[in-house]
């Protein structure tokens, strides 16, 4: 490797760094506080890298990864969730009976593995992203690990993720065995002569097996529910945005290279994927009591209306789902931000009645919720109003009518559960949950200015978002 | 500019009773009137300085616009923050800042609970509003339309009586679904024009016109229209607005009786008809035949209740069946009569929540068979109750009646047997607005009840206001006429060409034209 290679990769070695030194300092014994605001400096400084290397890119490191400007944009989203998501977890495994030392490695790794997916370029760095994205997982999933939830979620991860890794080995096989190469601009040139012969198409609908449970898409989406459930607050943040953004991204990029959507069995296959999980998602999340499965469900729909924009395929679709990401990044991460921070020693604040009468106990979470889910529900004034725009924007724009149909209504049913949240932190009656917390005053302050940041980005891109899409067409161009 | 300063002012003083309230309460109470009452006077100006009827300031062709205001928005789009006013949109500002002022006096002792919450919500409401009244880029049309809903989900959902949440609720699922499908149809428009022409833009001026197949343009009317259609109410579409009407505050429900409902009717002069003449005047006959079930089916509904809300939740119904059944008919009497129905409704029907309100206030109930026998003890009240009650039947002398004479003259030259049937609405009116004077004050008492007080200095402030506009709108509409006229010239002249029905010569127009009080 060349001394350029390192300067491009600088944010994705800081982050290996800071695992390996987090350990060392655990081997130390430094305390939680420490080794928290050690992580975070690290995150921060793998988030600040990103804008140096900016004047570098595109930059190719063949034939493994490539750092062009999408990459770099998903990476930044992936850093950043890492960041805030560290943030996080400080007050939440403060007063928590395990260890949190060995979680901070953990957080690192898996963002790297996120990271990676994102750019890669080739079937190897795609599969060492994605279980190092995974593996990391299993272990922050279960973290609690004497709990039940925590427990169970973590083994329903490991085998799925096991065995939909298995899936996506056999899809690129079956593509290696057909064409001899792994890399995706080596494939993307051999398929443009080939046409899709049954055993690519078979390779490429595994790999699409294999995705759709990374991603929770519907019919693969069964795990979502429990697993967000069982992961403590943060983690299933993690999971919602940087997992699947890491995923999205490199489906994206391996689609776009190969132009699959030029098969029309491939594209009907996304169609169907697209509808049923907009439809399957909404629908289900309707009679949901419990908030981390509701928002399990609406994220089903979410990756839904992200398909669309993918599905689109023309020029808008690649800034459509970047930019849908960002606002869905946004909004989770709010959302599961104020679900962490509501969380007592013993008990999540998962169920809908823990949230009634929010708004008159704290009304800065109320607040930081409430933009969130409305802008989930995409109403104006928030950022997934300007997303779910573009969507449909980018969709129409290509004809595709019955999914952009379908997107509108089902987020009509989406409403309503947001609605029942938003409602039930507005009515009158609320139990005071009298929560005797033991941590610095600092952290509290620090997590609540890092929510409340988000949700001022939530609404600065809902009524400006000219300036940074101007920035983020830029970025992605290149 | 002063087009930004409405929404601006609207929406920093509702951010400031917000701040207030945690502080006084009855300081963001006057912060809130002081805020919608700046803007009112800032309107009143405004329209003295500009004189309407007349061509003043333009950049555009036709002569209709008073003034305006662009600047880029989200240029990637083409979608710019483009704000204009012609006499319609000032007409309809005009209501907005009054029925805007007379909601914060009638909240004043009915909202005792987080009022600085309260009060942001409903100058939002407002801003929203006039916002929608007002924007001239499609997109900025939708953010305004999808910007009121929410304060008025908060105002139903937490400030509503017995079945808030659940009237709430479908009122926001109502207007939303009808909301996207018209994004939907805006976005349609936006993509078959850029195809044509090169140019993709959301502004209003550019879509004009555009180039449509008829099938095309069918289909993206309907979009437009649903979403009018619910928030006007069109007759199968109305299903939510008794609910929200009844069980919203006071304020609320003036706000949608006498604002939100309009945003429907404006939408659809503004936009779905200009926007796409031909296939609007292919369904015009179905529009009205709609408008007359809606007018007939909403008196007989408002005859049938015992809440009091509810019932005035119908009229609006059987009111709003007038409105589309004078746009679609499509010649100048009916329209003129529709612009003055959007205003003497406002007053008329927001008057008689207010008095809706004032009564469950001290008796605790909207039950008609529990009210009767109250002359005796609110004399004044009776008086007010009485005059509105007869608007809404439409006695000549109040506003209401130009206006419904208005729309069924112009109705009556397109589609004789529609207007007949419509017509009919009148004499339902009488009976129903006449039931509510006898079952409230008039019929003995049901059981024995405590004295109770007649009008507060506040609540008579109010009620006289509005007693006052409607009969100035009754016996001096050429204000209104003139200052619409424009608009509705633009309008009219549409379908002089396009359609070819026949229709009354424009000379006779000016001499039907109603002049009291000629200058």
């Amino acid at each position: 490797m060349l001394g350029q290679d390192f300067y491009v990769l600088s944010p994705l070695l800081i982050l290996a760094c800071a695992s390996v030194l987090i350990m060392l300092l655990i081997a130390m014994k430094a305390g939680h506080r420490m080794i928290e605001v050690f992580s975070l400096v690290f995150f921060a400084l793998a988030f600040g890298a990103l804008f140096i290397i900016g004047r570098a890119i595109p930059y190719a490191i063949p034939p493994l990864l490539i750092v062009d400007g999408f990459g770099v944009f998903i990476v930044g989203l992936i850093i950043f969730s890492g960041l805030v998501i560290n943030v996080l977890s400080y007050l939440y495994f403060a007063e928590k009976e395990e260890n949190p030392k060995e979680y901070y490695v953990l957080l690192q790794l898996a963002t790297l593995g996120a990271c990676v997916l994102a750019i890669s370029d080739h079937f190897i760095s795609l599969f060492l992203g994605l279980e190092l994205l995974s593996v990391g997982l299993y272990g922050l999933i279960a973290y609690l690990r004497a709990r039940h939830h925590p427990v169970e979620a973590g083994i329903k991860y490991l085998v799925l993720a096991a065995f939909s890794s298995a899936f996506l080995l056999f899809g690129m096989a079956l593509i290696y065995f057909q064409f001899g190469s792994m890399e995706f601009g080596v494939l993307a040139n051999k398929l443009q002569s080939a046409s899709f012969t049954p055993l690519v198409l078979t390779g490429l609908g595994m790999m699409l097996v294999g995705i759709g449970f990374k991603l929770a898409i519907v019919p693969f989406h069964l795990w979502a529910a429990d697993v967000y459930q069982g992961a403590p607050p943060p983690i299933t943040a993690f999971i919602a945005t940087a997992s699947k953004g890491g995923v999205l991204a490199m489906m994206l990029r391996f689609f776009t290279s190969v132009d699959g959507l030029r098969s029309d069995v491939i594209q009907i296959i996304f169609v169907v994927i697209a509808i049923a999980s907009m439809v399957m998602g909404n629908l289900l999340a309707l009679q949901q009591q419990n908030v981390k499965r509701l928002l399990a469900y609406s994220s089903v729909a979410h990756l839904g209306y992200m398909l669309v924009a993918f599905m689109s395929s023309g020029t808008h679709s690649t800034p459509a789902v970047s930019f849908y990401l960002l606002t869905y990044f946004l909004s989770t991460l709010a959302a599961f931000g104020v679900v962490s921070l509501l969380s007592g020693r013993d008990t999540d604040a998962e169920y809908i009645a823990d949230y009634r009468g929010l708004f008159w106990r704290r009304p800065l979470m109320a607040c930081i919720f409430t933009a969130a889910l409305l802008s989930l529900a995409g109403i104006p004034l928030t950022a997934g109003f300007i997303g779910k725009f573009y969507i449909l924007f980018s969709g129409l724009g290509q004809g595709l009518f019955i999914s952009c149909l379908v997107l509108v209504l089902s987020s009509v049913v989406g409403l309503y559960y947001y609605l029942r949240m938003i409602t039930a932190m507005f009515s009158a009656q609320g139990q005071t949950a009298a929560e005797g917390k033991r941590a610095h005053p600092l952290f509290y302050l620090f997590s609540s200015v890092t929510l409340s940041a988000v949700t001022v980005l939530i609404v600065w891109l809902g009524v400006n978002p000219s300036s940074f899409m101007g920035f983020m067409t830029g970025l992605i161009g290149k | 500019m002063i087009l930004v300063w409405f929404i601006v002012i609207l929406l920093v003083g509702g951010l400031l009773a917000l701040l207030a309230g945690l502080v006084n309460r009855n300081l963001c109470r006057w912060i809130a009137l002081a805020t919608v009452l700046a803007n009112f006077v800032l309107v009143v100006a405004f329209w003295i300085s500009n004189p309407t009827g007349g061509s003043t300031i333009n950049n555009f062709d036709t002569n209709s616009w008073i003034t305006a205001y662009r600047s880029d928005w989200i240029p990637p789009f083409g979608i710019s923050f483009h704000l204009a006013l012609d006499g319609l949109s000032l007409l309809l500002l005009m209501l907005t800042f009054f029925l805007g002022a007379v909601s914060v006096l009638c909240s004043w002792e009915e909202i005792k609970e987080r009022i600085g919450f309260y009060y942001f919500n409903l100058l939002w409401i407002l801003a929203g509003i006039t916002g929608v009244f007002v924007a001239m880029d499609l997109f900025l049309f939708y953010f305004f339309w999808e910007l009121m809903l929410i304060p008025m989900y908060f105002l139903i959902g937490i400030w509503g009586s017995g079945n808030r949440v659940y009237a709430a609720i479908k009122f926001f699922i109502f207007t939303q679904a009808s909301g996207l499908l018209m994004l939907l149809a805006i976005l349609g428009l936006y993509f078959v024009h850029g195809q044509n022409t090169g140019n993709y833009t959301f502004g209003y001026f550019a879509l004009l016109g555009t180039d449509l197949s008829a099938n095309v343009a069918l289909w993206l009317m309907l979009g437009f229209m649903i979403a009018f259609a619910v928030k006007l109410p069109v007759f199968p579409f109305h299903t939510w607005l008794p609910d929200a009407h009844g069980e919203a505050p006071t304020a609320g429900s003036l706000i949608l009786a006498g604002l939100l409902l309009k945003t429907g009717a404006y939408g659809m002069m503004r936009f779905a008809v200009p926007l796409f003449p031909e296939a609007a005047a292919s369904i015009a006959e179905w529009a009205m035949l709609l408008g007359v079930i809606g007018i007939i089916y909403g008196a007989i509904q408002a005859y049938s209740q015992t809440d009091l809300k509810r019932l005035v939740a119908y009229t609006s119904v059987s009111h709003m069946g007038f409105v589309i059944l004078g746009v679609f008919a499509f010649n100048e009497l009916a329209v003129q009569g529709v612009v003055m129905q959007l205003l003497t409704h406002g007053i008329s029907t927001g008057a008689l929540f207010l008095i809706a309100g004032m009564l469950k206030e001290r008796l605790h109930t909207r039950d008609l068979d529990q009210m009767g026998g109250l002359w005796g003890q609110m004399p004044a009240m009776g008086g007010v109750t009485v005059l509105f009650a007869m608007a809404s039947l439409g006695l000549p002398g109040l506003g209401n009646f130009i206006a419904e004479f208005l729309i069924l003259m112009g109705s009556f030259d397109v589609n004789v047997w529609i207007t007949v049937a419509g017509t009919l609405g009148l004499i339902f009116s009488a009976i129903y607005s006449l039931r509510i004077v006898q079952k409230i004050f008039l019929e003995q008492p049901a059981r024995e009840r405590a004295q109770t007080r007649d009008l507060s200095i506040r609540e008579g402030i109010a009620l006289a206001v509005l007693s006052l506009s409607v009969a100035w709108l009754g016996v001096y509409p050429q204000a209104v006429i003139d200052a619409a006229k424009p608009m509705v010239d633009q309008f009219t002249s549409v379908f002089a060409s396009a359609d070819d029905r026949d229709r009354i010569p424009s000379e006779t127009v000016s001499e039907l034209k109603i002049h009291p009080l000629k200058k």
